[in-house]
């Protein structure tokens, strides 16, 4: 039986809220499904499984706000539920007990809050041991070292991680989401409630009962509360921002190298693709700097991937986080996965799609808290130089301005050419300047040559 | 097209890009891609919702002049003939 748990969808993130479910429990997953989106403080995700099964059951109800790591849902790999289903007797013991939040007894301390038996090691945590298993350990207070590894020789695995995590946690309450809501309002301690609801599950009016004053109406509260959301959220969304940044230029010696770009082949080859091509596959110069990224960290590796306890570790890949603006304010930079193996049109699309999910709040788990490396293009806003700031744990960031006509010698010629800034801001801890140095030349000489892309 | 539906054209396929955007805020003159903060994929979304509805094509070179309503209206009513 596995756990789905709440993922961490990038290092800043410590809890999220489980804003509603995808699946019912008896349905089938596959993995790599939404099954769950999860609202955290910069923006809203839809959170994919890791593991095709059967939703067994539902541990989170929605508006429910929970620590990373804490399982949502368990979810039974389809072989081992045909089992439990089909063996005549004696399966029942096979099946690895399932935390009991419901045992009549109070459970002592931590006991209910433990996580399920793991199904020994699982395919999805043999690639997973590396820097994204110490963040969720470092973030759950654990000691790496102290940690007991029980995959294969003895390595660490997400299951170790959280089942330590999940020891760790304190018992979850059983509550009707009207009594979690009052009880936020009336600022009652739902811990100290005996419920009188199902299966001893905390009821609106032991809520009621118990707020000083007595029973009182929600509605007004309720309805006062409303105008404030979207101006909360605006503001968490910018502490969350305060706190990464606040992190990255605290802990990451930048260094920053800047190069001027000659975009005249570029922008021919975009104009007469453009020209030949339905209005529905137009590339824009952001396509061609996307790609020229990807396919430069593909050449220097050593500035694709992350800084993790004193070393770096690169990227499964180059998953190129897009730095893109929200409406309301704030920012996100979700990845589009593998950007150096995307041809244009690919490339071009997959942008279309992440931009208009990340502005309507509907990204993926997995590309909240992929980037391997950050593009910021600026070039919209009219500027021409980006100096960026690394997203930890990530290794450097790379900024484009806007394509503007300059005049520019060529071959011994002054004349007037469109030229765009790249930067690379870098981590010193992980390269140095002759690294960053070989990536702008590379994404130079690419866009030079853009029939290559 | 007459410059009436050439008009309306324009404003539908800029909410389609921008919704809940304040059309009747921009003036007839007023750069609403700067009023309305649009960046280049929202242009070109506009492009082909304005393209796709009208039939017609519009090349990277004209949108240059589609900074305005009354801009984009005439050259559609143009264009189209």
């Amino acid at each position: 039986m596995g756990a789905f748990t709440m993922p961490s969808l990038g290092a800043d993130m410590d809890e999220g809220t489980l804003q509603e479910w995808l699946v019912k429990p008896g349905e089938r997953v596959r993995k790599g499904e939404a099954v769950a989106v999860v609202e955290t403080a910069k923006s809203t995700v839809e959170v994919e499984c890791f593991e095709s099964g059967t939703v067994e059951q539902l541990l989170v109800e929605p508006g429910t706000t929970v620590p990373v790591g804490t399982a949502l849902a368990l979810i039974a790999p389809f072989a081992r539920a045909r089992e439990a289903r089909g063996g005549p007797d004696g399966t029942v013991e096979e099946t690895p007990p399932r935390p009991e939040p419901r045992r009549a007894a109070p459970p002592s301390g931590t006991e209910a809050a433990r996580a399920p038996t793991p199904t020994p090691a699982r395919a999805h945590e043999h690639s997973e041991a590396g820097p994204l298993l110490r963040h969720l350990a470092e973030r759950s207070g654990l000691e790496w070292e102290a940690l007991h590894g029980s995959g294969p020789g003895g390595r660490v695995t997400r299951g170790d991680v959280e089942r330590a995590a999940g020891a760790a946690r304190p018992p979850r309450i059983r509550a009707t989401p009207l009594a979690k809501r009052l009880a936020a309002e009336l600022h009652v301690d739902l811990g100290t409630l005996r419920g009188t609801g199902t299966d001893g599950a905390v009821r609106a009016a032991d809520v009621r009962s118990a707020a000083p004053g007595g029973a009182t109406t929600p509605t007004p509260a309720h309805r006062a509360a409303r105008p404030r959301a979207a101006e909360d959220r605006a503001s968490a969304r910018r502490q969350a921002i305060a706190a990464l940044m606040t992190r990255a230029n605290r802990d990451i010696p930048h260094y920053y190298l800047s190069t001027t770009v000659d975009m005249a082949a570029a922008m021919d080859w975009l104009h007469e693709h453009n020209r030949r091509n339905p209005v529905g596959e137009r590339l824009l110069p952001a396509a061609l700097l996307l790609k020229a990224a990807a396919c430069a960290a593909r050449e220097v590796p050593e500035l694709n991937g992350f800084w993790v306890d004193g070393g770096f570790v690169p990227g499964d890949g180059v998953h190129l986080g897009v730095a893109v603006s929200l409406r309301g304010g704030g920012l996100v930079a979700p990845a589009l996965h593998d950007a150096d193996t995307l041809d244009l049109r690919q490339l071009m699309a997959g942008l279309k799609d992440l931009v208009v999910r990340a502005r309507t709040g509907r990204l993926r788990g997995s590309e909240v808290s992929a980037p391997t490396l950050t593009v910021n293009n600026l070039g919209d806003q009219g500027v021409e130089t980006v100096y960026g700031v690394i997203y930890p744990p990530q290794v450097a960031l790379v900024g484009f301005g806007r394509v503007v006509d300059r005049p520019s010698a060529v071959d011994g010629l002054l004349g007037v050419r469109p030229v765009v800034t790249a930067t690379l801001s870098a981590d010193h801890r992980a390269t140095d300047g002759a690294v960053g140095a070989r990536y702008l030349t590379a994404v130079d000489r690419l866009l030079r040559n853009p029939e290559q892309l | 097209v007459n410059r009436t539906e050439a008009l309306e054209l324009v404003k539908d396929s800029i909410s389609r890009v921008v919704p809940g955007a304040d059309l009747d805020a921009l003036g007839p003159d007023d750069s609403f891609r700067d009023a309305l903060e649009m960046d280049s994929l929202d242009f070109l979304g506009f492009i082909e919702a304005l393209s796709s509805r009208s039939g017609v094509r519009i090349e990277d070179e004209d949108t240059r002049h589609l900074t305005t309503l009354s801009g984009t209206a005439d050259f559609l009513v143009a264009r189209a003939g």
